[in-house]
């Protein structure tokens, strides 16, 4: 088991390095850099100006050693301008060069500097995250006992009719995108047009103060898109499990119904659901990004969307490696939570 | 002149999709009378989820027939703004109306004065073409790269499936927005990515009639030269632009696809395509231990005829379900990124570009944005019930 989790480990490592690698070498490409210096100096630079304004801020040089000097294993460049002025990577503003580190990159735990947020990415990305946190911990909360309700109710008598309305129900939210959902929800619950106003149409004061009139909509849209598809996941295992030689054992033997699925069934039931639920984190990041935008809670799904729209490339490439991350880890879990919930299966 | 009741309106958009449902009809009717005949496709209409399915996506399919290639059923020009009709709640009637227009705004105006029944309509033929064609495309990649790493193994399955795993492992959204925007177009990265990935379509026909006929040579040669000729052509015409960086085929460059277009349809290939080679790998390597896979071997077929005429036509079944889940999904993917105003033309009446647009004014205005949020759930649903319907029927035999 320990061979594994490193072996998995050290796969993941590789796999962050190449995505990093990949998102910088696309942010870099010259005609973004040239977006880049155009918004952050003025629209109206001639591109000797622009060249000026890139190579003194150390963005002109060759490739690799951009990336390493973000990954903090070359040093950080040091370029005297043609203005004069000393920059480089680890000089941060009111800095003195002397008192500047040599390296500075990912290792040494320096994510950079956003240009759009001008603020230090390490400390930013936190906040967004914790409040990203906060959404989807409702949102599971919500979406994972939902599903798998319905997916138990539909499984345990299949081809009844509560069986077909709630996989119909199930293959329904499936459907429904979160732009969707979203927009509906708002139209329906927030607009003055249909006049029910149970809800906010927008989440912005629930990053402060969260409540159930404005953080709902949100977390509803979320839940339902991912819902159905753990729903039917259950629904599956559900009625092969029902199909069992030890079910009907049981049932032989007298045990109630509700006995029979509470005790008997539920347990091997509920093994696939478990790693759905799990691989539908990457699934479920797409939708925070949607529904972050849309109801304007600026969370970690916001900033990807501001840092991609400006070219930030540190922050982007913080985003990324983040979210990157988060879904291989939820790959290994998934992986690891098999192996322990169903003994016939091994890693080695 | 009176505004219009909701009866009315309702009444007079069933009265202008009229050749939607007697295209529907006649479809069914035939389909319904010879379905004993009709393989798998005849089967769909014994099971009624299936059907409904069916019946949902062909109503968009002659929707974008109808209104995109012989513009029938809009009652306005998509793009054409119309001053005094900002926002109007559906069923205004037409200001300045003159002979020949249509009197009402069926659906109301959007924000930039636009008709909003005519923009849903005109955007259902945009859909129904590029979210199969990419979608087939995708299969093509993911067929063409599966087979054999399921079928070989070792080495080459390592590296595929790494790098499959590598694409799954983005976040959908920040791919689009590296990738979709007018600086990358400008470096013409989405073109190589063009022609590498296009060129798989070529390579899988070449194989497949190779393969099939290299005992006949002359059969072999004259079909070869007649499909991958044309496929070369179109391959050739797809990839070219001219004002571009890949301009060396200007001379024969068939037809032209607009820029944002071509970047859209990449990304989303790009995208869909790890996931197809997943699933047919994982077919591949379920079906290679059957005893008719040993048979051909014993044979001495070689192993791309094994992969292409033993094993992809035992894996169809589940490649036709998912091939339906996956054009709802690229729906979606589409609609995502004309939701973040990414890749196609803004103006264009693109579903997703038109809730972006109407989500602004959403609490004052929802009617802009609701018809195309609908449109786009009813088509993905239809799709996501047709997939039910065939992965029933084809599980029955």
């Amino acid at each position: 088991m320990g061979q594994f989790i490193l072996r998995r480990v050290g796969l993941m490592l590789i796999t962050s390095i190449c995505l990093t690698f990949v998102v910088f070498f696309l942010t870099n490409l010259f005609p973004n850099l040239e977006k880049l210096a155009k918004t952050q100096g003025n629209f109206r630079m001639s591109e000797a100006e622009v060249t000026s304004f890139l190579e003194d801020r150390g963005y002109l040089q060759p490739l690799p050693i951009k990336y390493a000097q973000w990954l903090g294993v070359l040093p950080g460049y040091v370029i005297e301008g043609k203005d004069g002025t000393v920059r480089g990577k680890c000089i941060k503003p009111g800095m003195l060069q002397e008192d500047a580190a040599r390296f500075c990159g990912v290792l040494q735990g320096d994510w950079g500097y956003s240009t759009v947020f001008k603020d230090d990415i390490g400390k930013l990305v936190l906040i967004r995250l914790s409040l990203t946190g906060k959404l989807m911990f409702w949102v599971m909360l919500l979406m994972i006992p939902s599903a798998l309700i319905i997916g138990i109710l539909a499984g345990m008598r299949e081809g009844s009719s509560t069986d077909r309305t709630l996989s119909t129900i199930s293959i329904a939210t499936t459907a429904t995108p979160e732009y969707v959902s979203g927009v509906i929800f708002i139209a329906v619950f927030s607009s003055t047009a249909f006049g029910l106003k149970w809800f906010k149409g927008t989440a912005a004061k629930a990053m402060e103060d969260a409540n159930f009139e404005n953080f709902f909509l949100p977390v509803l849209t979320i839940a339902l898109y991912g819902m159905g598809y753990i729903a039917r996941m259950t629904r599956a295992s559900m009625a092969e499990v029902m199909t069992a030689q030890y079910i009907r054992t049981a049932r032989l033997k007298g045990v109630s119904f509700t006995n029979i699925v509470m005790k008997h069934a539920l347990r091997n039931a509920l093994i696939a659901p478990f790693t759905v639920i799990m691989l539908q984190f990457p699934w479920l990041l797409n939708g925070v990004v949607i529904v972050e935008t849309l109801f304007n809670y600026k969370g970690f799904g916001w900033v990807l969307v501001q840092a991609a729209g400006n070219n930030d490339i540190e922050l982007l490439l913080a985003v990324s490696a983040v979210s990157v991350v988060v879904v291989l880890l939820t790959q290994l879990i998934s992986d690891i939570g098999y192996v322990y919930l169903n003994p016939r299966i091994s890693v080695t | 002149m009176e505004a219009l009741t909701w009866a009315e309106i309702l009444s007079r958009m069933f009265y202008q999709l009229t050749p939607v449902w007697i295209g529907m009809i006649a479809l069914f009717s035939i389909s319904i009378y010879y379905k004993r005949n009709l393989g798998l496709y005849g089967k769909l209409f014994d099971s009624k989820i299936g059907m409904i399915g069916f019946a949902i996506v062909m109503f968009w399919v002659f929707v974008g027939f109808f209104a995109g290639a012989l513009d029938m059923i809009s009652t306005h020009d998509p793009l054409s703004q119309v001053s005094g009709m900002k926002n109007k709640v559906p069923g205004t009637p037409f200001r300045g109306a003159e002979e020949g227009d249509y009197a009402f705004y069926l659906l109301g105006g959007d924000h930039l004065a636009r008709d909003v029944f005519s923009r849903v309509m005109d955007g259902a033929s945009i859909i129904i073409v590029i979210a199969p064609l990419a979608t087939l495309f995708a299969f093509m990649v993911g067929i063409t790269l599966g087979l054999p790493a399921g079928y070989f193994g070792g080495k080459l399955d390592t590296l595929l499936s790494f790098i499959a795993n590598l694409i799954l492992a983005f976040p959908v959204i920040l791919l689009f927005y590296l990738l979709v925007t007018p600086e990358i177009r400008m470096t013409g990265l989405p073109q190589y990515m063009a022609i590498f990935l296009f060129s798989f379509p070529i390579l899988f026909f070449a194989v497949l009639i190779n393969t099939r006929y290299y005992i006949e040579p002359q059969k072999r040669n004259i079909l070869m030269f007649i499909v991958v000729g044309l496929l070369s052509y179109l391959y050739l015409s797809l990839i070219n632009e001219p004002g571009t960086k890949v301009t060396v085929f200007n001379a024969i460059d068939g037809f032209d696809v607009p820029g944002g277009l071509l970047t859209v349809f990449v990304s989303v290939v790009f995208v869909n395509s790890p996931t197809v080679f997943r699933i047919v790998r994982g077919l591949t390597l379920d079906i290679k231990t059957r005893d008719y896979v040993s048979a051909a071997q014993t044979r001495g077929e070689g192993a791309w005829y094994i992969m292409l005429w033993e094993i992809l036509p035992n894996a169809r079944g589940p490649l036709i379900v998912d091939f339906c889940l996956r054009i709802g999904y690229t729906t979606i993917l589409l609609g995502t990124l004309g939701f973040f105003g990414l890749g196609l033309d803004p103006e264009s009446p693109n579903w997703g570009a038109t809730i972006n647009e109407g989500r602004k004014l959403l609490s004052i205005y929802p009617h802009p944005a609701l018809p195309p949020a609908f449109a786009l759930l009813s088509l993905v649903l239809g799709l996501n019930l047709l997939a039910d319907g065939l992965r029933e029927e084809s599980l029955k035999d």
